[in-house]
This record gives structure tokens, sequence and C-alpha cells, in this order.
């Protein structure tokens, strides 16, 4: 394998993984941690003050959102190979990377997701069957992120970062203008395959810079569809916050309590005033990248067999009924809660009815456009002239 | 009436805007301290602060992905790009971010940035500094693409793009940056989005915008010497494209050539070459006629003269239309 290795001697360092080297589970000594594979709960000296609690409660709660959005995953997955979604991208693996994170935010942040935060969407109280509206060819959006302070999906990866900071710039000005207005901040979400990207290191610039409330949460999940993180980065990604100037956290990813946990901390260090944060929360796409990818043709059975007893579910679960906490009860409950939810979004996909071209003509422009107007009388005219023939075929 | 170049007249419409509209900021490379490369945010920064006249780090995408950011919070972020060929940087965000914005969105959200760009040839410059990429923008549905030819429309045009609800390119013409013309800060001109006859004429009609205007006009004026009058048109807005004055024009002329500085290949002539063939073939005498930049990358500056559509250019393109 030596035809991967470069030549750069000067950059020998243990932490640095070449290419060749497949994803383990070990996120290092470095990692946050509370909660760890077998259920163990730990205190934590650093960021223990910053977590919401782990009573049952507490919990319980953050279990039934991770159990219900794996639930949505496995429903989308299936109505995606019934011909009811063109695509799906399923999240299976970064439950608690997402639910931590978005269970930890405030009305007044701003988020703005890649296009797998389906579970940071239900934390912000999207509509699940709305998430479904653009993966059935109906929308480019699908819900209204006025309502919800969830933006849209964004395809294009990292774009969405300098959208981030740009709206973090907003929100220092509004602060500034009204000292009166609850603080706030705005966090963008990407992968590590998108950290290669220039808008994210433009947009890390520009954070810096102007010193913007802006929380940068980065699901290391593995896998940029076929190629590795090793591909993307010889350092933990958390790492190059510093040469940005501000704060880098790598989290454990599969643990929900201290992607909460350190979440709230880097939210409440931008809200107040203290600037941008860099989360690496380290995970696992457990599952393929979308349901037109084929995960068995780039990676081992053996590595995704390694990473399984991370399971978030598993893990929490365990402690849950270990100290007793929950029992079957509870997880009983939920799988009729869950089941109840899977009808109800099977139902209202299959309503879904799409648009008809008419109305994207009304979206192009705020202001009335000549060209556009032309077209689509043109249009109509050319539409019109079937109804005849219709009638009498 | 105050007499102004068209560099301070866009001064001047910024600080219109600035004390206007809280809400409008100012963001580029190098357009604080310094008041940009061409002196066009001069003492702007000074009078309304780091804050509202924003030096950004030396990163295009940074710049207009950023002002998408700021617009969504309720901004209006007008972006300088100090030349044409550095928008490309760019490009992403404008194309696949900006411009969609509102569609991806159903119609509920957008963001109404204002993108300022000098372009275009003949000021001796080296490579990236003196090209017009306004088609590759006008392609792209969701943007508007306007560019003033002279002060006054100079002075309102940034206004009214900072008001428009949509986002909007402002091509400056950088070589009439020190053209001088008379302005009037009470009355608007109309709509950016339309045409103006600047000079009528019943031969022929030629249609030049931003930095060629002038040329058009002068060519006009030494075709009269030759007994052809010629009408021309500054067509002002590039996206929307007002092709009901120009098919107007041309019902009554019957002949029509089309002047960029761009290359003719995929342009903007040839886009009002084939509308106006659509909407008026029957009045049409002559073929539509192109002049413009060749297919090649913008050539080194001390060819340029040779390059760029001049008076000679036109009234070549002229004589073959009045030959049919």
């Amino acid at each position: 394998m030596s035809g991967t290795r470069l030549p750069a001697a000067e950059f020998e360092s243990e932490e640095i993984a070449l290419a060749s080297a497949p994803p383990g589970p070990d996120g290092g000594p470095g990692m946050v941690q509370f909660l760890d594979p077998d259920g163990h709960l730990f205190e934590h000296a650093e960021y223990g003050s910053f977590s919401s609690g782990t009573g049952a409660e507490r919990l319980k709660a953050l279990y039934r959102d991770m159990y219900l959005i794996r639930r949505f995953d496995q429903e989308a997955t299936a109505l995606q190979r019934q011909g009811q979604l063109a695509l799906w991208v399923p999240l299976t693996g970064q439950e608690a990377a997402q639910i931590g994170s978005g269970r930890a935010l405030q009305a007044q942040d701003y988020v703005f997701p890649t296009y797998r935060e389906h579970g940071v969407a239900l934390t912000r109280g999207v509509r699940l069957s709305e998430m479904l509206r653009l993966f059935r060819g109906i929308t480019n959006g699908g819900w209204d992120p006025r309502e919800t302070n969830f933006h849209l999906y964004t395809l294009v990866l990292a774009a969405q970062a300098l959208h981030a900071v740009g709206y973090a710039m907003g929100l220092q000005r509004d602060q500034a203008a009204d000292p009166t207005l609850a603080p706030a901040a705005s966090v963008a979400y990407f992968g590590d395959g998108a950290s290669s990207e220039g808008d994210v290191h433009e947009a890390m610039v520009f954070a810096a810079s102007f010193n913007a409330p802006v929380v940068f949460f980065c699901q290391n999940n593995h896998w940029a569809i076929s190629v590795p993180s090793s591909v993307q980065t010889r350092v933990p990604l958390a790492q190059r916050a510093e040469g940005y100037g501000f704060p880098g956290i790598r989290v454990d990813g599969n643990d929900v309590v201290a992607v909460e946990a350190v979440t709230n901390w880097a939210l409440e260090h931008a809200r107040s005033g203290k600037g941008p944060v860099l989360i690496e929360a380290f995970t696992y796409r457990m599952s393929a990248h979308t349901t037109a990818d084929d995960p068995t043709k780039y990676r081992l059975s053996r590595e995704e067999e390694d990473w399984h007893p991370r399971d978030p579910l598993a893990r929490l679960e365990k402690h849950l009924r270990t100290t007793g906490k929950a029992g079957d009860a509870f997880f009983e409950e939920l799988v009729g809660e869950a089941k109840a939810m899977a009808v109800e979004l099977r139902r209202d996909v299959q309503a879904m009815q799409p648009p008809g071209l008419e109305e994207r003509f009304n979206t192009v422009y705020a202001e009335p456009h000549p060209l556009v107007q032309e077209e689509l009388q043109a249009w109509r005219d050319y539409e019109a002239g079937f109804i005849g023939e219709e009638e009498t075929s | 009436m105050a007499v102004m170049t068209v560099a301070k007249a866009i001064n001047e419409g910024l600080r219109a805007a600035l004390e206007n509209n809280p809400k409008t900021l100012l963001m580029g490379e190098d357009i604080g301290e310094l008041g940009g490369v061409y002196r066009i945010t001069e003492g702007l920064k000074r009078d309304f602060g780091a804050d509202r006249v924003v030096d950004t780090p030396l990163a295009e995408s940074g710049i207009i992905g950023t002002a998408i950011g700021l617009a969504l919070r309720g901004y209006r972020p007008v972006c300088e790009i100090q030349f044409d060929g550095f928008v490309f940087p760019a490009f992403n965000q404008i194309t696949t971010q900006l411009a969609k914005l509102r569609t991806r969105s159903d119609g509920m959200l957008g963001a109404p940035v204002v993108i300022r760009i000098p372009y275009g040839g003949g000021i001796g410059s080296v490579e990236h500094h003196s090209e017009s990429p306004e088609a590759l923008f006008a392609h792209t549905a969701g943007l508007r693409i306007i560019t003033p030819s002279n002060p006054q429309d100079a002075y309102w045009m940034v206004q009214q793009a900072i008001d428009c609800q949509d986002p909007v390119i402002v091509f400056e013409p950088k070589r009439r940056y020190w053209l001088k013309g008379e302005v009037d800060t009470v009355n608007a001109p109309p709509s950016p989005f339309t045409a103006q006859v600047l000079r009528e004429g019943s031969d022929a009609t030629v249609v030049a915008y931003g930095p060629l205007v002038p040329v058009a006009l002068a060519a006009a004026e030494a075709a009269q010497q030759d007994g052809h009058s010629v009408e021309v048109i500054d067509l002002r807005s590039i996206s929307p494209i007002d092709f009901d004055t120009v098919t107007e024009s041309v019902a009554k002329t019957g002949r029509l050539v089309v002047a960029h500085e761009a290359p003719t290949f995929g342009g903007i002539g040839g886009e009002i070459a084939a509308r106006i063939s659509e909407r008026a073939f029957l009045s049409l005498e002559a073929p539509v006629i192109r002049v413009g930049g060749f297919h090649m990358p913008y050539p080194v500056a001390r060819t340029e003269e040779q390059y760029l559509p001049d008076i000679d250019r036109i009234l070549e393109a002229l004589e073959r239309a009045f030959a049919y």
C-alpha cells in the first residue's frame, strides 16, 4: 500500500490516518463521551454541567426521539422501495448526533441542514411527512422554514455553511440594534465529505473574522458515498478549528447524552458573543448513502459489524434497562407509537399530489417578469390545444 | 440636477440606499478603508461604519454565500465583486443557491441580494480584468441583470436593484466610470428592467448596452453623415430583456444590429436575433447582425483595440444590413 503514501515526513504523527486505512470505531482519547457502548454513564468534568440532565424522563424522551426517527427512516426506505419516493437518504446510525444536537437548540436558533438531518427536523417540529415531499419529487423544499427555524435541505454540499455564517452575522447586527432580543445562534450541519469543500473553509474564515455566533456541526459518518473519511482528512476534523482560531471538539456522535451537552456548551459559547465552535460528531453511517447506493461495493461487512455494538439506540436502551429508568412497558408503548406514526406517514405520502407546471412558473421571481409571463401564456395555449383532441379520442 | 461621473453616481446611489434603509449593507474586498479599487464606495465606511460597509475576507464564494444568509435574516446586502473575471469562485453560490432559493421554497423565501460587478475591457488591464460574462448569468432563471450606461441610470439603477425583491446583478461598465453626465436625484428614470430609445431613426436599429452605448450613438451620428437614419436603443436590462421596445423599433426600421463586448457565440445578441426573428420576421429587411467579441478568451491588452467593437465595426454591420 506504499503507493498511497505521501512524501510528507514532516507531518509524521500517530494521528495521521492515510487514505489506505479503513475507518475504525475508535474516536481516540480526546473524544468526549458520557455513555459508553455498554450503557455505563460517566461524569464528565468539563461538559457535565452543560447536560440537560440524565434523569429517567429526560433520557426516555431522547430515546423516544431516536426510536421514532429510526422507524421513520425505515418507513421512508420502504416507501422508496415501493415506488412512492424517488429516492431516500437514510440516517440510521446518526440518530444520537442529530437528536442530541437538535434538542440542545432553542426556538430562536436557526438551523441550516444538509440533506440527511431528519432527526434534527423532528426536534424542530417539522412535520415528518413534509420531509418526504422533496423525495417524492413534488417540491425542492417541502416545509416553511420560517415556522420552525429549520432551513430547507441543501443538496449542493457545504453551500449552506456560508448561509449559516451570514445568518449569524445578521443575528449579531439584530442583537446590537436591540439588546432585549434573546441571544441566538445559527447551526451549519455538514459531513466529513463536505468538509473538503471550499465553502466550509470560507465559512470558517468568515465566522472567525467576524466572530459570528455559529456552530459548525460536522457529522463524521466516515463515508462520503464510497470514499472513506481518511481521504478527506489526515487529522481529526475537530482539530481544523484550531487553524481558524476557535474551539473544536470531537464528541462521540453515537452518545446522545454527550452530544447534547457539548452542543449546549457550543451554543451558549456562540450566543454569548464568544464566537464560533466546530463540533465533530464521530459517528457511522450504518446504512447506504441513499437508496440508490450499494455499500457492499466499497466497504467490508466486518467494518459494519465493528460499529454495530456502538449503535446509539442500543447503548441508551442498555442504560435505561440496567438502571431501571425504563422497562418493558416503555419500550412496548414506543413500538405502538412508532407503528401508528408509520401508518400515518404512509397515508400522508400516498395522498400527496404533484403540482402542475404552472405553479413552477410562478415561483421563479417575486416580481412580475415578462419572459416568464410570456412563456407561461405560450405553454397554456399549447396545453389548451390538446383539450379538444382528448375529448374526441 | 448635478453633473457627476458614473462612479460618483453609483457612490451617491449607494449612500442614498444606506441612508434610506438601515438593513442595507455593503460587502466586498477592499471596499472599506480603500473605498474599493475603483473608489465606488469611497467615504461610505467612514460615514456608515464597519458593520454596514464590510471589508470581507478575500473569498468571493464567501461574500455571496454569507450575503444569502444575511438576506434570509432580513438584510439587503450589496456585494461588490472586484473584477468581472473574479466572479467565478462565486458562480456556484449565485447560480445554485441565490437564483434558486425562491423556486426551491415554492415562493416562500427570497434572497434580495445585489451583486455589483465592474465589467468589460478598454482599460488596458491584465487578464481576468476585462471580461463580459453577462450571458452566463442571463442563462440562469431567478436572476435579474441590469447595466447602466450613464450617470443618471447608474445613480438610480443601483437603488432600484436594492429595492427589488429578486436578486439583481448590476454590471457596471468600468471604462465608463469616468463618463460625466447630469443626474436628477429627484425623479427616477423608467423601470431598470426596460430598454430606452436614446436616438430615434427610421432606417435601422442598433441595440447596445453598458460600455458600447456611447459607441453606438457615435456610429449612428456617423451614419447620419452618410444619409442613414439610425435608431439607438440602450437595452439597460439584460435579464429580462425588453423585447417589446426592440420589436417596436424593428417594426419601424426593418433592420437590426446588436452590439456587445462579450463574444457573440451563445451571447445576448444571438438571443435578441432569435426573438426578433420570431416576433418581427415580416418586418425584417435583412438578417439581424451581431457585433461583438470573438470566440477567444479576452485578448492581451495590446490587442484589445482591435478586439473591441468600435464605431467602424458597427458601421460595417449597418452597411451589411443595408445591402439587402
